[in-house]
This record gives C-alpha cells, sequence and structure tokens, in this order.
C-alpha cells in the first residue's frame, strides 16, 4: 500500500538547491511513497512576502493547497521554511473561517477556492510517523555504523510549535529518531535547535555567519563527522557559506552538510552521485569513501 | 510567638450559618495576613478557602474583613494588626454573597463596573487594524525573549525582541502625531535594529505571555518599508524577493542577491566567488526561465495586491 501525497518542491529544490530534489525522487519509492509533484505551485512567501503583504502571502499558500485538495491528496513538503510557512498558513485558514472567506476572494480570479481540507506535512514527518522507522530500518543496506551525525532541525519546523505542532521545539527527537535508524549516532549540542542565520545572509552578512559558525563549530566540538538538515536554506547557510563561516569564528570547520533525503539514501546503498552530493561545496568525499568501503565488505 | 487567628467558616451548601474557628499558629517576623492564612491551610486545615494569586498587592484577590476593615491580606502585616487590635479575625468581604469560607460572589462588583463603560470612547480610526498593539502591552519585562534570541547571542548590541516589540506598540498607536511616528522608525534602520532579526521564532516560542514579538518586528518592518524607509538591505530584500517571486513564480536565488547589494560594486565584488563557485556546482538556477508551469498567473495574483 502506497502513502500518496502532493509533492510541493518550494524554491529551493528546484534553484539553488537541486539535489535535494534529486535525492528525495531517489529514496521515496523506497519508502512506499508515491508523489504527483505540483508543477504549477508557486513559492510560499517563505515568510518575507508576508512581511510586506500577509493576506498576499496567505493566498499563495492557499492557492498551492487548492491544487493539492484537487488531486485529493495531502502535500508532502521537502522545506523545513515551506513547512512552517505553509503549515502556520493552514492552521490560521483552518481555524478563521472569515480570513479564509478573505483569502479565497484573492484567488477567485484564478477560478481557484481552498476549502480547508488537507494537511500540510514534512518529509521528515512521514517518515516518523506514517512510513515508520521499522520500515526505513528494513530499507537500510549500508549501517552508517559508527558515523557521528548531527542534527540540525532548523528554525520553521519546529517554531513557533503552536503552528507545527510535531515535536518538542526545545528537545526535537524525530531527526535525532531517523539517524539513529539508519546506524548512525545522533551528536547532542545545542546549536541543533538554533538559527542558521540565513534570512539575513545577504543583507547582514556577519551577523549570519556568527550564528552558522558557532552552530557547526559546536557540532564539530561534539564530535560530529557530519550534520544533517531537514531544510535547504539551512543547508545553503550551512553548506555554501561555510568557508565564510569558519573565516569569521576563526576556526577550521570542514563539516559536510547533508540534506535528510541524502542521508537515507546513502543508508539505502544509493550511489552518491544520484543523491547529488558532487554539488556541495563542502566536500563529501571523505564520508562517501567511508560508506563505499562498507558497502564492499557487506 | 504563637498567636490565635478567628477565622469565619461558612459553606452555604451544608451549614445553616457562619461560624469562626480558632487557628494557633507560630508567627515569624515580617509574616503577612495572607501567609498565615496559607500557613494553616497548608498545614492545619486544608478545607479553609480563601483567594490568592500575586501577594504583591496588584491582583487585588485575597481582599477580605481583617479586624473588622476590608485589607489586602498579603500587605497585611500580623504584628501590626496584633499591636493594633490585640487579636486577628478574619472573614469575608462584607455585603457580598459567600461561596465559601473568606470567598465570595465578584459577580455583582464586575457587572458594576462595567455599567459605567470604563472606557474611552474614542473617534473612529482610519484604516483596517490602525489601533492593534499586537499584544504587546501583554509584555511583563521578563526578558526571556532577549535572553533566548538566536541574533542576540551574537549580536550583543541588537535591540533585541522586547524592546523593538515595544517600539511598535507605539508606532502602532494613531495618538502619537506622524513626525515623532517617522522619527521612531528611523532610529531603528540602522545597526542593532529591526533588520537584524532572522525570524527564528525563538522569542514567539519561549515568551510567557504570548505577545509574539517576531511579529511585532514585522510590523514594524512593514512600516517603515510603506514609510519609504525601503533602501535597508533588509527593505531591499523583502521587495526584491516579493518582485522575484511576482515575476517567476517562485524565487529566483540567482538574481536574489543583485536584488539586495543593487549597483554596489563592493558588495557585488563581495558575493561574486560564492556565486562562480556555486555555478560551477550546478547549484544557480537560469536568470531566465521560470521553474514553475505558469508563473503568469503567480504575477497576476501578486499585481492584484498591489492595486489600491
Amino acid at each position: 500500500m502506497m502513502l500518496t501525497y502532493a509533492l510541493y518542491p518550494g524554491c529551493a529544490a528546484k534553484g539553488a538547491t537541486p539535489e535535494l530534489f534529486q535525492s528525495t525522487m531517489a529514496i521515496i519509492g523506497r519508502l512506499g511513497i508515491a508523489v504527483t509533484e505540483l508543477t504549477a505551485s508557486s513559492c510560499c512567501g517563505a515568510g518575507v512576502v508576508g512581511e510586506a503583504d500577509p493576506d498576499g502571502a496567505l493566498a499563495l499558500s492557499a492557492r498551492t493547497f487548492a491544487q493539492a485538495e484537487r488531486l485529493g491528496l495531502d502535500i508532502m513538503t521537502i522545506c523545513g521554511t515551506c513547512q512552517g510557512v505553509m503549515g502556520g498558513a493552514n492552521r490560521k485558514l483552518k481555524s478563521d473561517p472569515a480570513l479564509l472567506d478573505r483569502v479565497n476572494r484573492i484567488l477567485q480570479a484564478e477560478g481557484l477556492a481552498y476549502r480547508g481540507t488537507i494537511q500540510v506535512k514534512h518529509l521528515l514527518w512521514i517518515v516518523v510517523r506514517e512510513v515508520g522507522l521499522e520500515k526505513l530500518k528494513d530499507e537500510v543496506q549500508v549501517t552508517l555504523g559508527d558515523l557521528k551525525i548531527a542534527p540540525f532541525y532548523g528554525c520553521y519546523i519546529l517554531r513557533p510549535s503552536g503552528d507545527l505542532g510535531f515535536d518538542d521545539p526545545e528537545h526535537p527527537h524525530s531527526l535525532d529518531q531517523v539517524i539513529r535508524a539508519v546506524g548512525a549516532e545522533p551528536v547532542d549540542y545545542g546549536g541543533k535547535i538554533k538559527c542558521c542565520g540565513f534570512p539575513i545572509i545577504l543583507e547582514k552578512e556577519d551577523i549570519a555567519l556568527a550564528m552558522n559558525g558557532a552552530n557547526l563549530k559546536e557540532a564539530k566540538d561534539a564530535g560530529a563527522d557530519v550534520m544533517v538538515t531537514p531544510c535547504p536554506l539551512c543547508h545553503m547557510s550551512l553548506d555554501i557559506y561555510q568557508e565564510r563561516a569558519g573565516k569569521k569564528i576563526g576556526a577550521s570547520l570542514n563539516l559536510p552538510v547533508l540534506h535528510l533525503p541524502q542521508m537515507l539514501g546513502l543508508a539505502m546503498g544509493i550511489p552518491a552521485k544520484d543523491l547529488g552530493l558532487q554539488r556541495h561545496l563542502v566536500p563529501v568525499d571523505a564520508i562517501v569513501k567511508v560508506i563505499e568501503e562498507r558497502k564492499s565488505i557487506s | 510567638m504563637r498567636l490565635a487567628f478567628t477565622i469565619q467558616r461558612y459553606n452555604p451548601e451544608l451549614d445553616s450559618a457562619p461560624r469562626d474557628e480558632t487557628y494557633h499558629l507560630d508567627v515569624t517576623r515580617g509574616m503577612t495576613v495572607l501567609d498565615a492564612l496559607i500557613r494553616i491551610k497548608n498545614e492545619v486545615d486544608g478545607r479553609l478557602t480563601f483567594r490568592h494569586s500575586c501577594r504583591s498587592a496588584i491582583c487585588g484577590s485575597c481582599s477580605m474583613t481583617i479586624n473588622g476593615g476590608e485589607k489586602l491580606a498579603c500587605r497585611t502585616s500580623v504584628r501590626k494588626e496584633w499591636e493594633r487590635h490585640g487579636g486577628i479575625t478574619v472573614g469575608p468581604l462584607r455585603n457580598l454573597p459567600v461561596l465559601k469560607d473568606l470567598a465570595v460572589d465578584m459577580g455583582s462588583f464586575w457587572s458594576k463596573v462595567r455599567a459605567v463603560e470604563p472606557w474611552l470612547t474614542p473617534t473612529p480610526l482610519e484604516g483596517e487594524g490602525a489601533y492593534q498593539f499586537h499584544n504587546v502591552d501583554a509584555c511583563i519585562m521578563c526578558g526571556a525573549c532577549v535572553a533566548a534570541c538566536t541574533v542576540h547571542e551574537v549580536d550583543k548590541g541588537f535591540l533585541g525582541p522586547a524592546a523593538l516589540a515595544k517600539a511598535y506598540r507605539f508606532v502602532a498607536d494613531t495618538r502619537e502625531p506622524e513626525s515623532a511616528r517617522t522619527a521612531r522608525l528611523a532610529s531603528l534602520q540602522g545597526p542593532t535594529g529591526m533588520w537584524d532579526c532572522t525570524r527564528c521564532n525563538v522569542c514567539v516560542e519561549v515568551c510567557p505571555k504570548d505577545v509574539q514579538p517576531m511579529e511585532a518586528i514585522i510590523r514594524l518592518r512593514r512600516a517603515s518599508i510603506e514609510a519609504g524607509y525601503d533602501q535597508t538591505g533588509g527593505a531591499r530584500h523583502i521587495i526584491g524577493f516579493r518582485d522575484l517571486v511576482a515575476r517567476f513564480g517562485r524565487l529566483n536565488e540567482a538574481l536574489m542577491p543583485l536584488k539586495v547589494i543593487g549597483w554596489n560594486l563592493r558588495k557585488f565584488l563581495h558575493i561574486l566567488p560564492l556565486g562562480l563557485r556555486m555555478l560551477l556546482k550546478g547549484k544557480v538556477p537560469s536568470p531566465w526561465h521560470s521553474a514553475m508551469d505558469g508563473p503568469e498567473r503567480v504575477r497576476a495574483l501578486l499585481e492584484r495586491r498591489r492595486e489600491p
């Protein structure tokens, strides 16, 4: 029995982190997930459009919800930021009929209306709650063994918890559980629930790098060999800007950062190239080499 | 010193009439009548009923009759009462129905307060939601949001959630003259001001009074852009982001940095090396093509939003 979702790709997975989309498509079949991609969906607004125009931003989300509703499917997100923004929008629209009506009037010109019947779920949540960790363990072919993996949750998949209602915002477990399920050891460190600084990295780079660098260094000092995140915006900050963050805080970081589905794919024995690992700025060769060696042994 | 406390007990559901009961208690220096009642309830008779909350003469919950006068038990000294009256008798507020022991039904009191319509009748305000302080007045200045702020952690000069939320409260107040409002917004545009916030939501999560400081900061930013402060990096980010979504339907990361830095050669040269490395890794999307089907529909939606 397949779990079927409307896949909301968001911007980054079709833009600056194409490896996220590639690795997602490479693993979901193995987990019993089938998707119909919402190819006509827009940006969710990322919380930025909403700063200028709250109702307009809600309309962007509601437009996507209406598309999924027509398919009769719940939405699967693969971006922590999309999850936070769209999950929050969905809660507001479902709990406030006057707001839903106002937003639907914005969609009217396009012949769309959202009735408030769908749910929005991140891949991480679907793996933990619907696929189940046992099923995931069944698919693990290369145990990631004594690799120490630092979870980096990202803000919007945790907070505000009243909008999300999945994980504990102070002591989240979901990503840690998935790391254990692929046979690796999760690294515990305070920065795992903090901010990567990405939203201000273009205009306030010094502040963002200090935040980013502190989190990476803390994970590294706690023994991490690699980091994993369910948010591609965090990934951009942690990977693309890592070298600059290291210079900013005066530390040698060199910590590879994986997208969640890349970590799952490596454990499933999927070749690194098919997961887009060659696209990272921080080299992942050392990790891939360890895994390839294990594969040849087993 | 051991003193006697005479307290009126009455449960209208069981008792035909109120009766006095006397409790003996060792009293300590600085003890209030409320402290004594709490100790009696904890140590002698758990059925004794009275209201109390803040213990600081703010909430008014523990008003009762002490030695014949209406007083707050939390700010009534046992020693002074004893010196003045030679004993301590405690009863409920007079002339109000007793619910149990020292707790009375305040319903008639509140209906009288409401009857006088205790609020200002304002002249009609212009614009929808013109007088929304977004719950900022609920702030109790506990400092939790500033302590937890992920930006403040690395940027100690950042004004932070509590102060910025407080600033928003005055920006939103239509009683402030336009010139003062503009000056207030202007003073918050620089480094350490409203544009340092990453919207990480930590302040929203930890606030014990649901002030949602981050939402207040977002409203400060919106008010700034509307007031014409649209050339800071943060404002350019918001405006540029919306422009790109209106053009492509989704965000185009190849063009986003250019929207923020504008025609600034120094800043361009600063981001160029990263851009080139991303290009080599296939991480720069086409600046000419949309990644979605039918971006013109999103453009139309956002353009409709801009019409007055």
